[in-house]
């Protein structure tokens, strides 16, 4: 009984371990590393993988995954460029692609709730389908000419306090679904739908409805990940996103959560992109070609994966 | 084969199992192991089939001392063990199942087909099973595929054999087919132990028994010296007060109709009613269509036509949490799969069904939860240290009575029941069958499907008969026999 707790609370804080360990070694390497505006430009760095893996987690919780995140954030991206080049308010242009996003991830929700497909074959499908419609709005030409709006411009580029605003809007995002996961209803319906998704359809919970909502908060962070893109850039790029969904994936996977849902935390999710962020900072710090890192970021999911079997 | 165990002991971690059995098995015999759950006996049985060795003490198996590395050699040495969660590959056909791992090949690694058949064959007439060896094993019925294991035990030329509650599932046909291939193994000279809960079972198959309690063997006898109460005494280490309490029901008004529910080719034009205080018991072979009637009024599959009326209002049942909103509840046959979230703890589950209570605005209110969970576990007996126990690690008894807890705090009207006391020990029965009592004390009304037909004459005030999808009888608890019931259950009047 004592060991079994004392398991489960060494892997709570493997990740976290693993993260101190990661910041003492890259620190070592190269000091330039906590120098404050190398972590600040770090927080804006992993801002965007932080939102989707955000998402990605309540997903992967339920025992699904989402494919299509990246081509979410392309195809809000460009549409929400396309409105402003066309005079709307950058504001409402921005919210619009944000409901615009939750609205995709509802329909990958409803095709595998409703219509009781796979999830990896759902969101696949989605994913070339979203991208298709990205090349086709955008003709595979970058959107520019977005204007001038300060308030848009500080969305991507601003900081708040010395942070960076997207590094804001990343904490309040993981706030507000920390809250929902662990301190309302839906979080634990979530984990029960990962559980034993039968127990809790006969425990009558709208297992439909809690699945189309799940996979409608993963496009929505997808989406806004995709409007703080568009403002650091200034533009939509049609192929903007491509393989970030691995990325999110990774990092739920490294925070402990299990694909085969039910178990998981989305504070370890914060953990494992936080990784994966320093690993690709520290890299380029310690000059490591770009091609090696891709190598170092396998080995490293394939470790971390192969302890949390140990684990258990 | 003759096998001496003595004084085995066995822990884990802290956790003592077994502290001093005793086990004798004679060639030819049938050896029931009994005690309630948790009581060691699957982990005497792993421990003489290798899985795991044990701690203190001997194994003997004609008089040479021995000790498996892993259950493979103990395998090669004759010993087979069919557990209770069957080891079957469902997409696979018969045959592949036959010689899974033990496929017969060629020099080239090309597999012989004919020979295996013909192996296979040879087994099936011996054992009178008459099941295509290219039928997909999952879609053989619970009863098949146990015989598919007890043919895959006799190509290994097993000379012993232990069955883990091999009728559990299985029909009273296919109990009485597994009965006579018993016998034939035993004449045969093939050891069998036999692990039940069944004391009908015990009775009528076995030569000899050993109880066991909390880890400890407590006596073996023979079965002809030996009675029910003395086998009860023995697994609870006291006196059991009869085995079903006694019912005073006070009925009130009709709670629940149901009229001419049909689901094309499942079941045909069920109708029935139940009142305030009543316990329905539901009865019938397996197969008849009983849980899927009640599935059916849950919301979980649909129907073509018919009503289900509430207090006298038809109510649309789109889903089980429209169900659940009018007042019913659904207790399924299996808990671990449908019943639990294995990984979540007692509290998770039992607030699962409450969410809406604790969180009227979204956000649980974790005390409310709490203090409902503690007076849950009070009122239902649940047998743990804390709310925060993994359902997992719960015995059967005590997760049955998750379940129920479950639904119970729900405030239902109508509670259905489905095999509520499968598998689950003779004192965690008793406490279940009070509670039945009590919550039809104060107006609930309780549908109970159950395969145990002691337990549905015991506990029913009137009793249902379902064959084929239709309802074949009606029977009061007062005129209600077991016969009576077999014969509307298997189509006779």
């Amino acid at each position: 009984m004592k060991t079994g707790k004392l398991t489960a609370l060494w892997g709570k804080f493997v990740p976290l371990l693993a993260l101190i360990g990661l910041i003492v070694v890259v620190t070592v390497l190269n000091p330039a590393f906590i120098d404050p505006a190398n972590i600040m430009n770090l927080l804006r760095q992993i801002s965007i993988n932080g939102l989707i893996a955000f998402g990605m987690t309540f997903v992967i919780l339920t025992g699904g995954i989402d494919l299509s995140v990246g081509s979410i954030l392309a195809l809000t991206s460009a549409l929400a460029a396309g409105m402003m080049v066309s005079g709307v308010d950058p504001i409402i242009a921005v919210i619009i692609g944000v409901i615009l996003g939750a609205v995709f991830g509802a329909f990958n929700g409803l095709l595998i709730a409703k219509g009781k497909m796979a999830p990896f074959i759902v969101t696949l499908a989605t994913m070339t389908i979203f991208r298709g419609l990205t090349l086709v709005y955008t003709e595979g030409k970058p959107i520019t000419g977005l204007g001038d709006s300060y308030a848009f411009q500080l969305f991507g580029k601003g900081y708040f306090l010395g942070i960076p605003v997207p590094a804001v809007t990343m904490v309040i995002a993981f706030a507000a679904l920390w809250f929902l996961l662990h301190k309302m209803s839906f979080g634990r319906k979530t984990y029960a739908l990962g559980g034993n998704e039968k127990a809790a359809l006969i425990s009558g919970i709208k297992v439909d409805r809690v699945k189309v909502m799940i996979y409608s908060i993963s496009g929505m962070m997808a989406a806004l990940a995709g409007m703080i893109l568009t403002s650091r850039l200034n533009s939509a790029q049609p192929t903007a996103g491509q393989a970030y969904e691995m990325d999110a994936i990774a990092a739920v996977v490294l925070g402990g959560t299990s694909l085969a849902g039910g178990k998981g935390r989305i504070a370890g999710t914060f953990i494992g992109v936080l990784i994966i962020g320093i690993l690709n900072n520290g890299m380029n710090l310690l000059g490591i070609s770009s091609f090696y890192q891709q190598v170092v970021k396998g080995v490293v999911i394939l470790i971390a994966v192969l302890l949390d079997r140990k684990k258990s | 084969m003759h096998i001496t165990m003595e004084n085995i002991h066995k822990a884990f971690g802290a956790n003592k199992v077994l502290e001093g059995v005793d086990f004798t098995l004679e060639p030819g015999e049938v050896h029931a192991l009994m005690g309630e759950n948790g009581a060691g006996k699957s982990t005497l049985m792993n421990i003489l089939t290798g899985l795991f060795p044990q701690n203190e003490g001997k194994i003997t198996i004609d008089g040479k001392q021995i000790q498996f590395k892993d259950s493979k050699e103990a395998e090669r040495a004759g010993l087979a063990f069919i557990r209770q969660e069957l080891n079957i590959w469902p997409q696979m056909t018969v045959l592949e199942n036959l010689f899974i791992g033990r496929e017969k090949r060629n020099a080239f690694g090309v597999l012989k087909e004919k020979e295996m058949k013909t192996l296979a064959e040879a087994i099936f007439s011996r054992l009178d099973i008459s099941i295509p060896l290219d039928k997909e094993a999952g879609a053989c019925s619970v009863g098949e595929q146990q015989m598919i294991e007890i043919a895959k035990a006799l190509m290994l030329d097993a000379e012993v054999i232990i069955m883990d509650e091999p009728t559990a599932a299985l029909t009273d046909r296919e109990i009485e087919k597994l009965f006579k291939i018993m016998k034939e193994l035993t004449a045969s000279g093939v050891s069998l132990v036999y692990i039940s809960h069944r004391m009908e079972e015990i009775f009528a198959i076995c030569d000899r028994i050993t109880v066991m309690r909390d880890g400890v063997s407590v006596a073996t006898s023979f079965i002809k010296d030996t009675n029910f109460d003395e086998i009860v005494k023995q697994m609870v280490g006291r006196e059991l007060e009869d085995r079903y309490p006694a019912r005073n029901p006070k009925y009130g008004e009709v709670v629940m109709e149901v009229s001419g529910l049909t689901r094309k080719g499942v079941f045909e034009d069920i109708s029935f009613s139940v009142k305030e205080g009543e316990i329905l018991g539901v009865s019938g072979l397996m197969g008849a269509g009983r849980t899927e009637i009640m599935r059916a009024i849950f919301g979980l599959d649909g129907f073509d036509s018919g009503e289900v009326k509430i207090g006298g209002k038809p109510i649309s049942i789109k889903n089980p949490a429209c169900a659940a909103n009018e007042g019913l509840a659904f207790i399924t046959e299996d808990r671990k799969d449908e019943g639990l979230v294995l990984d979540f703890s007692i509290r998770e589950n039992i607030a699962l069904t409450n969410l809406k209570s604790f969180s009227p605005n979204g956000i649980v209110k974790n005390k409310d939860e709490t203090a409902f969970v503690k007076l849950m576990v009070e009122r239902l007996k649940i047998k743990t240290e804390s709310q925060e126990t993994p359902a997992g690690n719960l015995s059967g008894g005590n997760q049955q009575k998750v379940v129920i807890a479950k639904w119970v705090g729900t405030s239902p009207k109508v509670l259905i029941m489905d095999e509520p006391t499968r598998g689950i020990d003779v004192g965690a029965k008793r406490e279940i069958y009070n509670l039945m009592n009590e919550l039809t004390e104060r107006g609930l009304a309780i549908i109970m499907v159950s395969s145990d037909l002691p337990e549905v004459l015991g506990m029913s005030d009137r009793i249902l008969v379902i064959h084929e999808g239709k309802v074949s009888g009606e029977l009061r608890s007062e005129e209600a026999t077991q016969e009576k019931i077999m014969t509307f259950a298997t189509g006779g009047n």
